[in-house]
């Protein structure tokens, strides 16, 4: 152990256990929202503690960890989670999607598909997606249990009669497995298609709120919508500038002070790999 | 024939306060119920236990449902009721707030329960809300205007509609012109009536108005502390009052 002060992987062994637990009934019920004892962790709240404790209860010494926020390995928070669980945890951490067996993630789902055996841990601020609907926690529970879902189409219909079209860009509500509408966190909806019966397992977990929820391997994902008004994801006119791709989600960067601007894929690892090994960008 | 609705021996309490005492009443088919009283004699206590938002020490609820046959409204699951309150009933509060979404458009307030039973086409939902708009007297143009932005009267009609879109059978009404001033009061209540009349609905209303009575309802019982003191039909009750305390209500309506 690399710093005895500490149980292996921070929390101490009850803690995981129970955590590893709501992670169960999580995927027994694909996406119901287990309430959990959450811990205070070492980073404020909003900077990954739900995401964070469910990585905490999950990894073990084999593992391989790579932490991606807005699609970055590279960001503040990124780095700090990753050396924080090389430490506590002694993984092995990377940047490459394929070689990672736990993701944790903010803000995206990597551009390279997932595959079985991989686990992708999301942190989530607001589980809840009725709340800004129904500020209640006894009601939406209860809209929860008896699947009345009614007011979060009435949303769906408020933004088109506003806006022309579902202009919800990201934290796109979906229904998991015909029961259960469900906040995918506050990924762009272009990333909506990639939960669909994604062979990797789906953690999230919501640390303010104290909240594990999940979506088992090859679980069906459905974004709502109309049927005058389907589901569409975000293109760009654009290519990246970096790697060329034009299948990849590109964030737009201000280069100078003339306004001068790129557009670039918001998934390093995945640009970086485009660009380094010619056969990837085929 | 069955009755629509039927009450026996109903009572509430709220601590050692009887706040509705023994009440039993049956409703007909494409009949309109009154209940009339004073302030705190136990009206909207009835009306909340009969819609199932109250529920009752003593005394059930039986309606005669189109999709289940006869049901105890207090039995049935809680996801059943609800079911049922948003496909077969209507509810209409006094204050229009406590019954619409009051932070979305007009059409979405009407869309609600089309969505709710799982319509999902756009254009389809859009073009009933707007219908019934213009069938609650609201300029269609007003379909994507919030109701934060509508007067009282038009409030109450666009709740009267967003009800009134799953084509209830039965619909509660809870003094639905309160508040509002004599010649809106007026045009709701003549709507109501030709809604009434037009759709074939049955209602339970609850008012303090005898005025608003004598238009819209059949029947009519009359409360006073808890305890239905009369009942009969409305123009037999009104002309006639048999009970002290309704003599005393026919008496304080004010002459114009």
């Amino acid at each position: 152990m690399a710093d005895d002060a500490y149980n292996y992987a921070y929390l101490d062994e009850q803690t995981k256990r129970m955590i590893r637990r709501a992670i169960l009934k999580a995927v027994a019920v694909p996406g119901y929202q287990v309430p959990f004892g959450g811990r205070e962790m070492p980073l404020p709240y909003g900077w990954g503690t739900g995401g964070i404790q469910v990585t905490a209860a999950i990894i073990g010494r084999d593992d391989t960890l790579k932490v991606i926020d807005q699609g970055a390995d590279d960001t503040t928070n990124a780095v700090s989670i990753r050396r924080f669980f090389a430490k506590v945890a002694e993984v092995a951490t990377t940047t490459r999607t394929d070689e990672a067996t736990v993701i944790q993630t903010r803000h995206r789902v990597p551009e390279t598909p997932l595959r079985e055996g991989q686990i992708l841990v999301f942190q989530v601020p607001i589980p809840e997606p009725l709340r800004m609907l129904e500020p209640r926690e006894t009601e939406t529970r209860t809209l929860h249990a008896l699947s009345e879902y009614g007011v979060m189409q009435v949303s769906l219909y408020e933004s088109i009669a506003r806006h022309g079209r579902i202009s919800k860009g990201y934290n796109y509500p979906v229904m998991v497995n015909g029961r259960y509408i469900m906040s995918p966190s506050p990924i762009p909806k272009f990333d909506n298609p990639k939960l669909d019966r994604s062979p990797a397992l789906q953690l999230y977990g919501a640390g303010r709120e104290k909240r594990i929820y999940a979506v088992p391997p090859y679980t069906p994902v459905k974004s709502l919508d109309f049927d005058d008004h389907p589901f569409e994801i975000e293109t760009w006119e654009q290519c990246c500038a970096l790697c060329g791709s034009k299948e990849s989600f590109l964030d737009e960067m201000i280069v100078d002070d003339d306004g001068k601007h790129l557009f670039v894929c918001s998934d390093t690892d995945y640009c970086e790999r485009r660009r380094t090994l010619p056969e990837a960008a085929e | 024939m069955k009755p629509l609705l039927s009450a026996r021996g109903l009572t509430k309490r709220f601590g050692a306060r009887v706040a509705c005492r023994d009440a039993a009443f049956d409703l007909w088919p494409g009949e309109v119920l009154g209940i009339v009283g004073e302030s705190g004699s136990g009206k909207t206590t009835l009306l909340n236990c009969l819609a199932g938002r109250l529920t009752p020490e003593a005394g059930s609820v039986t309606y005669d449902s189109a999709a289940y046959g006869a049901v105890d409204v207090h039995d049935l699951s809680e996801a059943r009721r609800r079911l049922l309150s948003r496909t077969e009933w209507g509810f209409v509060n006094q204050d229009a707030r406590e019954g619409l979404r009051m932070g979305v458009s007009a059409g979405a307030n009407i869309g609600e329960r089309l969505m709710a039973v799982g319509a999902r086409h756009y254009g389809d939902i859009r073009r009933t809300a707007s219908d019934w708009l213009s069938r609650v007297e609201i300029e269609r143009d007003r379909l994507d205007d919030r109701p934060t932005t509508y007067s009282g009267g038009m409030r109450q009609r666009l709740q009267i509609a967003r009800n009134l879109v799953s084509e209830p059978r039965l619909v509660f009404m809870d003094e639905p012109t309160g508040g509002l001033d004599v010649s809106v009061q007026a045009r709701i209540l003549d709507l109501l009536r030709s809604l009434v009349g037009s759709l074939h609905l049955s209602a339970v209303l609850v008012t303090h108005d005898l005025g608003v009575a004598r238009l819209l309802t059949h029947r009519l019982m009359v409360m006073q502390g808890g305890a239905v003191v009369e009942d009969g039909l409305t123009d037999q009750v009104l002309d006639d009052p048999q009970h002290a305390y309704t003599q005393m209500l026919v008496a304080s309506i004010l002459p114009v």
